[in-house]
């Protein structure tokens, strides 16, 4: 009975999505979590690897596995509670679908990572990758209240709930938020949200890059609480130079409060964009990062971020870069080679910047690895909680690299 | 080993004076803040530096002997309680800031540097560590790491987990790991095991540095103090003011026992004693005009939800002494009996109103006395219940009206603690909120960190509702590695 038959007999012919994807593996697409469990159960216990996908918008999907599950069913929304500002959603949900129902109850998840507009919420969560609105509404993890997941071998866990605060047990859902599926796969994410902004708006300046590094010290040191402040290459802006965009966002009274701030901070240099320029803007920041080879993410204390910038244009380029200097997080695009990677991985580790892989081709993954080498004592910890939760290695991660 | 053998190992570490063995000694670490939990030690080991907390850990390994790791003993869930021959390893010695980095914003700290000092000392910086427990004057800031310690002011600016940025960790075998960057990657280079660590009430070591953000001090603050003449309409005021998208500082909630228990004590705050519920909100931001305009949108929600009166403080003074009455408060209700129970439970917000009213009903129909003050805007729950703990039948009734009320919470979507953690209190409440196969999850990471389960044993998982995980997998990794 081959791999296929198995699994049309456990989960009927519908979770077939493909027979053969690329790599010549079948792409399944369980309805629902229970479905994904029995799955990652039999894998387990036929010896099935297993490559996990979301939409297909954000990783390659080319690792080597006899099978690809994909959340793409799991797209339902069981819970929006406006009034409590929670929601709960299934893994395979599109971000941009979301969106749109949140919007709809006055709702708003406060994340624009990186990728295509239809990227699944357990894409984002399962590699961490915030964008530009961290700086004022924190990395990927102060966003999630819990999560489900199955682990490698079927077990289905649930971790943290749907309340504001939660220390019930141990917070596992920390380990999901950027464990990039080494750790099983999510399948339900309780999330944190806000009212939808009622005033938002964007102000652009373009200049040489050290002008507006010293512009956003400024506009930190004025004491504005800007939903971003993003440094972005003149390429991944479309402009002809560096361009520092500063979102602001909440009641009309905080916006025009930070508007008038950045005015007298900055002796009144931005440029007003007029809403649809702001969202096409930030869209464009976003997918600007999806259609490149490699896209990483590197983290500094804010006041290196200057520096890390240099050392980026020094050994990998600089024409796909934007930054959060505030909060000393740099994201780069381009293509580059692994020996040029793992070079800039071994400088940036002398400096305790860590570099995490967010998506490459496999050959570069599996080389590289998303985190790379650990610190002493951290890899053996980081091992036995991945035979914790995949026992029998079914799920398809390049964590380390080689 | 028998205990003047092993106080004796421990003395060559730590210097004699910091062993404590004579039993008037121990009792004094036999509690925590939680009256209904007590454990007495046979040993008490306070470490006066980094260098000797890692050799009595490496010793203890080496012996196969338990421990517990305890900061001030301010926690409110017998976490930090050691018995059945566990050593207890006190870290208030470890009181150094070791480094303010102002201009990234952040501090690294020993473990048992207090909550309040930290502040006191990054003021001159504009800055201070944002979380802020009651009991701040005295709890530490490894024992708010331990676990994930919330605060009046987390609404707006988050609980411990959001403001740690790395660690070093001691664990049981003695093993020093680096855990988390303390730069912009939560990771640190690797899955988040510093968001892993926080919160897991010592089960996975000892932080022995850590590494916290800072944040700036507010320039503009405006506190209101609003009574209502019902539980009810000061929840659905909570409710307007949150889903209106103004996010206050904090947004706190006592009810009328708990107002004229601090009206009749040295707190008092001018609070009205014939309200039966009043808000403390606070605003703040950069800029005046804006702090204002917000203050005035959350008055008229309040009003709207039928607010009797208003009240704002006209300066730092009357603003301190508002908030002087909330943080005293555990204190003051000291003089309704001679015993108080701090509960801790979190409910979605809109089930406020229904939740306070089912607590109240539970209190009469046991005929106890419950108090609340508490996090309003997290929907954080303080259910204070006083009582005499020398009375058997009223301690056995506590007992029954604290699992009616965590039941109550539970079924309003809500879970069994929010800030003061498991501990030995909430053991017994963990199966209603985790099937077996998320406690076992949880006891298996447990043992990746501690294979021999030799850290604050008996704490946090009920190991009777666990289901199986593959035993040693972690030991097994580890000791391959």
């Amino acid at each position: 009975m081959s791999i296929l038959d198995k699994v049309r007999a456990l989960l009927g012919e519908a979770a077939v999505l493909e027979q053969a994807a690329p790599g010549g593996i079948p792409r399944i697409a369980p309805g629902s979590p229970d479905a994904v469990a029995l799955l990652l159960a039999t894998a387990h216990r036929e010896g099935w690897r297993i490559r996990i996908e979301g939409a297909g918008t954000w990783l390659q999907g080319d690792s080597p596995a006899d099978l690809a599950i994909t959340t793409r069913r799991l797209d339902r929304v069981p819970a929006i509670e406006p009034q409590d500002l929670t929601a709960t959603v299934e893994a395979g949900i599109g971000l941009d679908q979301l969106r749109q129902q949140l919007a709809d109850r006055g709702a708003w998840l406060a994340l624009d990572p990186p990728g295509l507009a239809g990227r699944t919420v357990g894409s984002i969560v399962a590699s961490a990758t915030a964008g530009p609105l961290r700086q004022g509404f924190g990395p990927v993890k102060d966003h999630l209240l819990g999560v489900t997941f199955v682990t490698g071998d079927g077990r289905m866990v649930q971790s943290g709930g749907r309340v504001m605060k939660n220390v019930a047990g141990y917070d596992l859902t920390r380990l999901q938020a950027g464990g990039f599926g080494a750790f099983g796969v999510i399948v339900l994410v309780h999330l944190r949200l806000r009212a939808l902004p009622r005033a938002d708006v964007t102000h652009l300046l373009e200049g040489p890059r050290e002008d507006l590094t010293q512009v956003a010290e400024d506009i930190a040191a004025a004491g504005l609480t800007p939903a971003a402040l993003e440094l972005v290459s003149p390429a991944l802006a479309r402009r002809e130079q560096w361009v520092l965009a500063v979102r602001l966002a909440g009641s009309p009274a905080l916006v025009s409060a930070d508007e008038t701030g950045l005015g007298a901070a900055t002796a009144g240099r931005f440029t007003a964009l007029r809403a649809e320029e702001a969202h096409a803007f930030w869209m464009r920041l976003a997918e600007g990062f999806a259609v490149r080879p490699v896209t990483f993410r590197i983290g500094a204390v804010p006041a290196a971020s200057d520096e890390m910038l240099d050392l980026l244009q020094h050994q990998v380029g600089d024409e796909w870069v934007s930054a959060t200097p505030a909060a000393g997080a740099i994201r780069w695009t381009g293509d580059t080679t692994v020996d040029r990677l793992q070079r800039l991985r071994r400088t940036l580790a002398g400096l305790e910047v860590p570099l995490t892989l967010e998506r490459a081709p496999w050959g570069t993954r599996s080389a590289v690895g998303h985190f790379g080498a650990y610190r002493e004592g951290v890899g053996p910890l980081v091992a036995g909680l991945r035979h914790t939760f995949d026992p029998g290695s079914a799920l398809v991660v390049a964590t380390e690299g080689e | 080993m028998t205990t003047p053998a092993l106080a004796q190992d421990l003395a060559g570490i730590v210097g004699e004076r910091h062993v404590r063995t004579a039993r008037a000694e121990r009792v004094t670490y036999s509690m925590d803040g939680l009256p209904t939990h007590r454990r007495l030690p046979d040993v008490v080991v306070l470490p006066g530096t980094r260098e000797e907390l890692i050799a009595v850990v490496r010793l203890l390994a080496t012996l196969g002997i338990s421990f517990v790791p305890r900061g001030a003993g301010t926690g409110l869930s017998g976490g930090a309680l050691a018995g059945g021959g566990a050593v207890l390893l006190v870290l208030t010695r470890l009181n150094r800031i070791l480094r303010v980095d102002a201009e990234n914003r952040m501090a690294v700290v020993e473990p048992g540097v207090v909550n309040a000092k930290l502040s006191a000392a990054t003021r001159p910086h504009g800055l201070h560590y944002a979380p802020d427990p009651s009991s701040q004057s005295a709890c530490t800031i490894g024992g708010n790491v331990a676990e994930n310690a919330g605060g009046p002011h987390c609404l707006k600016y988050g609980v411990t987990a959001n403001h740690v940025l790395a660690l070093e960790v001691v664990l049981a075998d003695g093993q020093v790991v680096d855990l988390g960057s303390p730069g912009g990657e939560p990771g640190g280079g690797g899955p988040d095991l510093v968001g892993l660590f926080v919160g897991s009430e010592g089960n996975f070591g000892i932080a022995t540095k850590i590494a916290v953000r800072l944040t700036p001090l507010p320039r503009a603050v405006r506190t209101l103090l609003a009574d209502f003449g019902s539980l009810r309409a000061a929840g659905e005021g909570v409710s307007g003011v949150i889903a209106a998208g103004i996010v206050p500082a904090a947004l706190e909630m006592m009810d009328q026992s708990c107002i004229r228990a601090v009206e009749d004590s040295v707190y008092a705050a001018g609070y009205p004693r014939d309200a039966a519920a009043v808000l403390l909100v606070e605003l703040d931001g950069h800029d005046a005009g804006a702090v204002t305009a917000e203050a005035d949108a959350v008055a008229a929600l309040l009003s709207a939800a039928g607010a009797r009166t208003i009240r704002t403080a006209a300066d730092e003074a009357e603003r301190e002494r508002l908030w002087q009455g909330r943080k005293k408060a555990f204190g003051a209700m000291g003089r309704l009996s001679r015993d108080l129970v701090v509960q801790d439970a979190v409910v979605p917000r809109s089930a406020l109103p229904d939740v306070l009213e089912r607590i109240a009903a539970i209190a009469a129909r046991h005929n106890l006395v419950v108090s609340n003050v508490f996090h309003a805007g997290d929907g954080n729950l303080h259910p204070n219940i006083s009582f005499d703990a020398t009375d058997e039948a009223v301690r056995a009734r506590v007992e029954i009206a604290s699992g009616e009320i965590m039941a109550a919470c539970i079924a309003a979507g809500g879970t069994i603690t929010g800030e003061h953690g498991v501990g030995l209190d909430k053991l017994r409440y963990m199966p209603l909120i985790f099937d077996a196969e998320s406690l076992g999850a949880m006891h298996a990471v447990r043992r990746v960190f501690d294979p021999d389960e030799r850290v604050n044993p008996g704490k946090v998982v009920p190991l009777h509702a666990c289901r199986e995980w593959s035993r040693g997998a972690g030991s097994r990794e580890r000791g391959a590695a």
